[in-house]
């Protein structure tokens, strides 16, 4: 049974998770390579403040906050960068912030990591327990699901789909392609920011080596192959890599496996994705809008 | 409305478009012709902001506007398609319409949220408008359609649609019916025409001669980015330098 609260809590924080990068990549064509550290901000910044006393809500806003201003402040830069070299940018960013982790040790405890995060409290509201914990992920992912889902079908969604399809035929349309691809990069880091929080308070043991590429790869990967630029694509994208990668952590594999499992697990990862890419390129949902050709 | 002077832009050692000037006051569809590779594109792109110009001077309605930016240009009201069309593939049909009209007030974020009863009503505006022109244009039937799954000939339609909801100051229409069927190249036509009694105006580039004589008052005519002729239709089809640009 704890198995079962255990998983459903960890997809539902990897539903925040996906569904904050699906903004980004699957509406506005923003492919973010360093998604990764806005969770890590969310979690050291609301794990340091709740080691300081803070309440929790004040570190969950804080959290946010920081995430979303990280975002401004790598976006204004390298939202001016175009394609792959605005992934790389990121990429280079994901790496700096772990590597500040690692070596602002005053701060951060470095390598050690940050042990004993408390339990939330809101309002005397102990979310000490897994189902308790479960309500609040799972209260935290349907807001984020209703706060995306009402963006990306508005006025403010099409646009941003106007400049993944084509950001030049946007701008003769008079969409500012730069202001919108900000916001858009601001809203999915500061969700990232609200996953991180919520890990933190869960795992209750932040180190830098949680928030390495092979997260942000996870989350990219949830996002593909549940469909981009669909609502429900990173839910079900989570729930089906989730389930799978902690399902086989617990089969009784006898320990002579255990060093292969991980190489193991990223193989069939990469097979997953090669067979899907294949068979159905658009992710398992797909995005609304026939495609019977009928033509003049 | 719209005055170009001296206008100037070249790419390396080329001169795309070599010191222009033309004046489309009062003009309710101008007409661009010239040769390929004569400069029409360009001076397109200079317009609309997608590019710099090295030197001279464009103004809409009295104010200077050359070198802002793209969404600036198309704020101030003017709008353009391209001679390749480029809708937006995976928008369906009507969504490609309701994205054109300018200053809505769910695409900025405080107001979709704070001024939600607006958002609607414009949403439901802009519906109904669409289905309209959609209708018009021949391609209501696919409106729930990805704009991608189009024929060639109803993205340019789409395009045109497009443009006309955004209700802008002026359309500039890239070779609109360019490698399109001649049924389509009518519907194009007579779309063009119905937004012209509505009060639209147009400057349009084009290369089929029948559709430039049917649809424009006034022609100006490009050879190796310098306009080398100006004038009505029927002046222009026996001006001589017209007649060696396009044979010689
Ligand atoms: N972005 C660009 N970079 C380099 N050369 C260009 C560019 N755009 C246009 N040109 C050149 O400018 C000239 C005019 O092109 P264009 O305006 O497209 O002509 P037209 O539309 O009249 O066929 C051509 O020689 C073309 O190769
Ligand atoms: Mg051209």
């Amino acid at each position: 049974m704890d198995l079962v609260l255990h998983l459903a809590i960890v997809v539902a924080i990897y539903s925040i998770f996906a569904l904050s990068l699906n903004i980004e990549v699957g509406y506005t064509g923003l492919f973010n390579f360093g998604h990764v550290a806005f969770f890590a901000i969310g979690a050291y910044v609301s794990a340091l403040l709740s080691l300081q006393d803070a309440t929790f809500s004040l570190a969950l806003i804080a959290g946010i906050a920081c995430a979303g201003v990280g975002g401004l402040l790598i976006g204004l830069p390298a939202l001016k960068l175009q394609g792959d070299y605005f992934g790389i940018a990121t990429l280079g960013f994901a790496e700096i912030v772990r590597m500040l982790l690692q070596n602002q040790v005053a701060w951060t405890k470095g390598p050690m990591g940050l042990p004993g995060i408390p339990r939330p409290e809101i309002f005397s509201w102990h979310f000490d327990t897994l189902p308790a914990y479960l309500l609040l992920t799972l209260g935290a992912a349907v807001l984020t699901f209703l706060v995306i889902g009402f963006l990306t079908l508005s006025p403010f969604g099409r646009v941003l789909k106007a400049i993944r399809d084509d950001e030049t035929a946007a701008a003769v349309l008079g969409k500012n392609p730069f202001a919108y691809k900000m916001e858009a990069f601001v809203i999915g880091s500061a969700f990232a920011g609200l996953a991180g929080v919520l890990w933190a308070h869960f795992i209750t043991f932040i180190s830098p080596g949680d928030f390495t590429l092979t997260e942000t790869i996870l989350v990219l990967l949830i996002v593909v192959l549940g469909g981009k630029g669909t609502l429900w694509g990173p839910v079900v994208g989570a729930a089906v890599l989730i389930f799978f990668q902690e399902s086989v952590r617990f089969l009784r594999l006898p320990p002579e496996w255990s060093g292969i499992l991980g190489p193991l697990q990223q193989m069939i990862f990469g097979l997953l994705l090669v067979i899907l890419m294949i068979f159905r390129p658009e992710g398992l949902i797909r995005e609304k809008g026939k495609e019977t050709i009928d033509r003049d | 409305m719209i005055e170009i002077k001296n206008i100037t832009k070249s790419f390396g050692g080329t001169r795309a478009v070599s010191d222009c000037s033309l004046s489309l006051a009062g003009l309710k569809i101008a007409g661009l012709i010239g040769p390929n590779g004569s400069g029409k594109t360009t001076l397109f792109n200079l317009i609309t902001g997608l590019i710099r110009p090295d030197s001279g001077e464009i103004t809409l309605e009295g104010r200077r506007i050359e070198g802002r930016m793209p969404h600036h240009m198309a704020n101030m009201g003017l709008i353009r398609t391209f001679q390749l069309s480029r809708v937006f593939p995976r928008l369906t049909v009507m969504d490609n319409m309701l994205l054109a009209p300018r200053g809505q007030a769910g695409e900025r974020l405080w107001s979709l949220f704070l001024r939600f009863p607006r958002v609607h009503r414009e949403e439901t505006e802009h519906r109904e408008k669409a289905c309209e022109l959609l209708e018009m244009l021949g391609i209501i039937h696919l409106r729930d359609q990805f704009a991608g799954n189009l024929s060639y000939g109803q993205q340019k339609l789409l395009e045109l649609g497009r443009a006309v909801m955004a209700q802008p100051k002026m359309i500039l229409l890239d070779e609109p019916t360019a490698g399109i069927n001649p049924r389509l190249i009518q519907t194009m036509i007579d779309m063009i025409l119905k937004m012209k009694a509505r009060g639209q105006i147009f400057f349009i580039i084009e290369h089929n001669m029948d559709v430039v004589v049917e649809l424009c008052e006034r022609i100006f005519v490009l050879d190796h980015g310098e306009k080398i002729a100006e004038g009505s239709p029927r002046e222009i089809q026996t001006d001589p330098r017209v007649i060696e640009a396009y044979l010689g």
